[in-house]
């Protein structure tokens, strides 16, 4: 496939400015996502490396789900920077979702610091084929 | 002697003071990007993937973050002072309608000259959540010693 010999280029982390004031200092990054659909489900894979399970958050309220996550410090104490060309901080990400998720069947895993979050529609509304019958 | 050291790697920023420099430098490129439309990498040497290197006494760090990307994928190469690291991420494509794609796939290669000698058989790589470490111990002659004062 021709998408898979390309090269990767760099993309910078993208920091976003919280709207509340935050309560703990530190930067704020947008992790980039694949948000796709189903007739059943709607799938988000997040990219957020060196979150762990314990410090991920995922909420949904209102058909508003958000993502957040911390990045524990792995530094050793007495490391000096001799070049740093990107910034650790924690991930936060909003969505709206418009459709009807069955929250009992949200489903969430987190590997190599990707985040494959599955939400399942709601029966009701997944499209039901109607039949149509000739006369 | 710290100094005349990284006065060699002019392209490196170092955190306490010209993190704010830049920054601001960062922020210019991305305006200015955005005006003209064209992208310019903003710190470092825009070769994917962005590292971080530190020091301690006695060992080098290079970090990375490769969300996504196995073990298997990655091939690390350490030539005399020269890390190189090289891998392939791979997202397989869904069979379903997409709202948005942001995440990229693709082949990676980059080297890395480091600041001393190193001690290349003791070199340890590690994935763990995304991030890789490679941790790479001095060579003895690089090492601070300590003189005892009689």
């Amino acid at each position: 496939m021709a998408t898979e010999t390309q090269e990767l280029q760099v993309r910078e982390k993208q920091e976003v400015k919280p709207t509340a004031e935050p309560t703990k200092p530190g930067l704020m990054f947008t992790p980039a996502v694949d948000i796709f659909e189903t007739d059943r489900e709607i799938t988000l894979l997040a990219d957020i490396p060196g979150v762990k399970v314990r410090d991920l958050n995922i909420d949904l309220k209102e058909s508003v789900l958000t993502l957040s996550g911390d990045v524990a410090p792995f530094e050793g104490a007495d490391e000096q920077d001799i070049l740093v060309e990107y910034e650790v901080g924690r991930y936060f990400r909003q969505f709206t979702i418009p459709e009807v998720i069955d929250q009992s069947k949200i489903d969430a895993n987190l590997r190599d610091g990707v985040l494959r979050l599955t939400l399942p529609k709601l029966e009701k509304a997944a499209p039901r084929k109607i039949a149509v019958k000739t006369a | 002697m710290v100094y005349t050291r990284r006065f060699d790697f002019p392209a490196w920023g170092w955190r306490s003071a010209f993190e704010e420099m830049d920054r601001m430098k960062k922020d210019m490129n991305r305006l200015f990007g955005s005006l003209t439309g064209r992208y310019s990498p903003a710190s470092g040497s825009g070769v994917f993937p962005m590292l971080n290197l530190t020091e301690d006494k006695d060992r080098y760090y290079v970090r990375a973050e490769l969300p996504g990307v196995s073990p298997e994928a990655l091939e690390i190469h350490v030539t005399g002072k020269n890390l190189s690291i090289a891998g392939e991420r791979k997202i397989s494509a869904e069979n379903a309608k997409y709202h948005r794609r942001e995440r990229e796939a693709g082949k990676f290669s980059r080297i890395i000259g480091l600041p001393g000698n190193v001690d290349g058989d003791k070199i340890e790589a590690r994935l763990t959540d995304g991030l890789l470490t490679v941790i790479i111990p001095k060579a003895e002659a690089e090492k601070p010693r300590q003189i005892q004062v009689k």
